[in-house]
């Protein structure tokens, strides 16, 4: 018996490593990216410039600017090199195959969960990570889902082999604000049955923070002075203390109007440290959001209006329309394996009226601001990380293609499951006969 | 006597050819850049309507006085979108009580008042197929449409005159809903084929049966005719070529089965709908001239998806395979020109081979090519008109005109375009996360009640 398990193991070890690899290896190096229009995002766009990447970061940025030795030139002429793209709210690494379960990591048991952290189940192999990257996206917001506290989202870098490689320095805690819209057609509840559940979970939301509030002050309390009372041990209390002291900030899933208005009044009653998400009908109340000077990570925008009587354009338009207002836009997909529709997504919001640098930084400086890295992502500057794409043509276009992506420095190499399958199969040998 | 006779015929053709609610119009499109799809893009052009016919495209054209004039100087005039796979505009999807429902149309369930045909023509798309769901091996019969928007009377959204087809599926679907909901064929892929064959088999002798007693009733005036069976009668049909086969399937072994099956019984006409794996099969699809509707990028959302390509419509094409893209979404169908465009970024479609995926391939699927699908002279006054080319990101849909009648004017139309408005509804309910795959509804109730 056990030495047939032995070589069941054995077995197990050649299907992992005997397999061919799925992709080819990404490369360090001192790279420098020569003759390209650089869109820095932060500081215009230069043309004919350089960008010298070391160490993972960017180290010079201009059109005069010496290529150090040894350095590996990338002949850029033609080229444009934008920032890369970040993605504010995802399941990438998370859910491999949406239709089973088995591959779903998204959503835990229970309701709140502030202690499941998003970081921890992400699969640095899934096979959504290439295809994503080589279009362009080089970071993404992961979130867990489901209940009213569905845990703690990650922003990592498309590019790594462990979590802890991958992450990108922000995490934050998830509420799915109590809502009063319907999930969907066919959620079959009566208006009644709606404001009742819209009630029991705003009650529940409000106990959960006063319990945790209280958790966080009898901690102080006892971390101050040990002669008062430890509280006992509680997980999701714990993993709730450094939300209430606004050091992880609280990414507020909220769509419908006065949902929206609601969450507002809640953020400043309770003086939370809070992002807004979702924000579909963030269009209807614009200006109260940006008085309250929350920032909004909105998407996705490939979507039906949320009111049958809605103009037809109000989830392309809706991006514009908030940022037109002062709001601080990041626009997200809210996708997992078509994460790399961003651009398309950002592209449908210049098309129905945000101006074009507004989403471009909405999908690059935005977030990063507003996920507390403005200065190490989201625009082309010395001393930022070298998360860099270099493509053919205008960022949002739908034919652009990627030509070059750098990831935390590293060179990727433009290969995925989806460019091996074409490859494999444009001219598939044996054709017909074999 | 006689004339009586004449003028009852001439009251009957004008009651058969005039069909309540179908509009034609006369516009003259002006000095727009003109995609025709099947004969290139011409400059500075002017597209004449008449009667809701293309009468002339050509530069300098006067309109006729009292004809309505669209300006499209700097707009690109293109072919209406066409969507081989909807369903839009009925009101139910699947009738999911037998792997085998080929008496059933969603012909029979049009539903005028689905805004979503409205928001679909703002993307440009004059023309669905409104398809019945995926939840059996051979589902029900499908309905070609035209989105003649604010009508009421279902019968004004046919199309008249184009061919039926019906739906097959194949894969999980099929299998998931009577296999492991019901306990009955298939629960594999290999009781899906066994059930079709099956069901092309009983056809035939139920053909055979009605052929006997037709030639014995000649002789024997008591002879008894066999038990009348439309679901039977449908699938004899289908072997007679009469109906189109649209089948629902992604994997590369699924898709080769059918063909097999079709050759088996003298089948010629096959779409496969979604056909993540079609580029799999590329080279026997194109010899079999089985064509291919598909989606742009959609993978992964199930096991059967998850080796597919966003390159599958231009492997498909280099191969030889008439392609469509389809959406299968209320939300997709708003942007299928963008989803066309996708083929410039995987793969390099040129812009004609792009646009024909949405337009001219589409229609030849659906065989109606000799009538919608491209700009050319004598067919219908389908038209979609753009700000910007329609394969850039940043193009805006500006107008959209079935049989030359405008249903969408970005510049005119109210916000709220409902024809109805449910006097129930006291707050208008705030919509979420639409579901986008509508291929299994109606069918939630086999696994609710278990």
């Amino acid at each position: 018996m056990k030495k047939l398990i032995k070589i069941y193991f054995i077995m197990l070890i050649f299907l992992a490593f005997g397999a061919k690899a799925q992709m080819s290896k990404g490369e360090k190096g001192t790279f420098a990216l020569t003759n390209a229009t650089v869109v820095t995002v932060s500081n215009g766009t230069i043309e004919n410039a350089t960008v010298i990447i070391s160490n993972g970061m960017i180290m010079e940025v201009g059109a005069n600017v010496t290529v150090p030795e040894g350095a590996t030139t990338i002949d850029c002429a033609g080229h444009y090199i934008y920032p890369g793209m970040i993605d504010s709210g995802t399941n990438v690494g998370l859910v491999e195959v949406g239709s089973l379960a088995e591959t779903r990591d998204n959503s835990e048991i229970g309701s709140v969960k502030p202690h499941i952290q998003a970081l921890t189940a992400i699969n640095p192999n899934s096979t959504v990570i290439p295809v994503t990257r080589v279009g362009g996206i080089t970071t993404v917001l992961t979130n867990p889902e489901g209940g009213l506290i569905p845990g703690t989202s990650a922003l990592i870098n498309l590019h790594g082999y462990t979590p802890e490689q991958m992450y990108a320095g922000f995490k934050g805690m998830r509420i799915n604000f109590p809502n009063s819209g319907r999930r969907g057609r066919r959620d079959r509840r009566s208006d009644d049955e709606i404001k009742k559940a819209l009630e029991k979970a705003l009650k529940e939301l409000n106990d959960v923070w006063g319990k945790a509030t209280e958790y966080s002050g009898m901690m102080d309390a006892h971390n101050s002075n040990s002669t008062n009372p430890k509280p006992d041990y509680y997980p999701e209390m714990e993993a709730m203390i450094p939300v209430i002291k606004g050091e992880i900030p609280v990414l507020i899933e909220v769509n419908a109007a006065k949902d929206i208005q609601a969450a507002l009044t809640w953020i400043k009653d309770n003086e939370v440290n809070a992002i807004l998400t979702g924000v579909a009908e963030g269009w209807r109340v614009a200006d109260e959001i940006a008085e309250a000077g929350v920032s909004v990570i909105t998407g996705p925008m490939f979507s039906t209006p949320t009111r049958s009587s809605d103009r037809y354009d109000r989830r392309y338009a809706n991006p514009g329309i908030m940022a037109k207002a002062g709001v601080k836009v990041a626009i997200r997909t809210a996708e997992t394996e078509n994460a790399r529709n961003l651009p398309f997504n950002a592209g449908f919001a210049v098309a129905y009226g945000m101006e074009k640098d507004e989403a471009i930084k909405a999908v690059t400086l935005n977030p990063a601001e507003i996920f507390g890295l403005g200065d190490q992502l989201g625009s082309i500057e010395k001393g930022k990380m070298a998360n860099l794409v270099v493509t053919d043509g205008d960022l949002f276009e739908t034919k652009t293609t990627i030509v070059h992506l750098f990831i935390s420095g590293w060179q990727i190499p433009i290969d995925s499951r989806h460019i091996r399958l074409y490859e494999e199969f444009l001219e598939r040998s044996p054709g017909l006969s074999k | 006597m006689k004339k009586i006779k004449n003028s009852i015929i001439v009251l009957l053709c004008l009651v058969t050819t005039i069909v309540v609610g179908q509009p034609k119009g006369d516009v003259v499109i002006k000095g727009g850049t003109v995609l025709t799809v099947t004969n290139g893009t011409l400059e500075n052009t002017d597209v004449y309507i008449k009667d809701g016919k293309i009468q002339r495209i050509a530069e300098n054209i006067k309109a006729p006085s009292g004809v309505k004039v669209i300006d499209a100087s700097g707009l690109y005039v293109m072919p209406g979108i066409i969507d081989a796979h909807s369903h839009l505009g009925i009101s139910t999807v699947n009738e999911a009580t037998s792997p085998i429902t080929a008496d059933v149309w969603t012909g029979d369930v049009i539903n005028p008042y689905s805004v979503g045909m409205y928001w679909a023509l703002a993307g440009g798309v004059t023309s669905i197929h409104a398809m019945h769901g995926s939840a059996n091996v051979i589902g029900g019969q499908n309905e070609t449409m035209k989105l003649r928007w604010g009508q009421t009377d279902p019968e004004a959204f046919r199309m008249q005159g184009a061919p039926r087809t019906i739906k097959f599926a194949l894969g999980e679907n099929p299998t998931r809903v009577h296999g492991r909901g019901n306990g009955v064929n298939p629960s594999t892929r290999m009781g899906v084929e066994f059930v079709i064959r099956d069901g092309f088999n009983k056809a035939i002798e139920y053909k055979k049966a009605w052929a006997e007693y037709e030639a014995s009733k000649k002789k024997n005036p008591r002879a008894v005719p066999p038990k009348y069976n439309l679901r039977l009668q449908t699938l004899v049909d289908i072997l007679d070529g009469k109906i189109l086969i649209h089948c629902h399937s992604y994997r590369a072994d699924e898709i080769l089965m059918l063909t097999r099956v079709a050759k088996d019984f003298g089948i010629k006409n096959l779409t496969f709908q979604h056909a993540n794996e079609a580029f799999k099969v590329a080279p026997e699809l194109a010899e079999f001239g089985a064509g291919a509707s598909v989606f742009a990028d959609w993978w992964a959302y199930k096991f059967e998806v998850y080796y597919s390509t966003a390159y599958n419509a231009t492997i498909l094409t280099r191969n030889g395979v008439r392609t469509s893209i389809n959406s299968d979404s209320g939300e997709l169908i708003r942007h299928l020109y963008h989803e066309a465009a996708k083929t410039q970024r995987y793969g390099d479609l040129s812009d004609d081979e792009a646009l024909a995926l949405i337009t001219i391939n589409p229609a030849l699927q659906l065989g109606v090519g000799d009538r919608i699908g491209s700009i050319e002279k004598g067919k219908d006054g389908d038209i979609a008109i753009f700000k910007n080319h329609p394969l850039s990101v940043y193009t805006v849909p500006q107008y959209t005109l079935v049989d030359g009648v405008v249903y969408f004017d970005i510049n005119n139309d109210p916000d709220d375009m409902r024809v109805n408005i449910n006097p129930e509804e006291s707050i208008e309910p705030v919509i979420l996360d639409e579901n986008h795959e509508r291929c299994m509804q109606d069918t939630e109730w086999i696994f609710n009640n278990k």
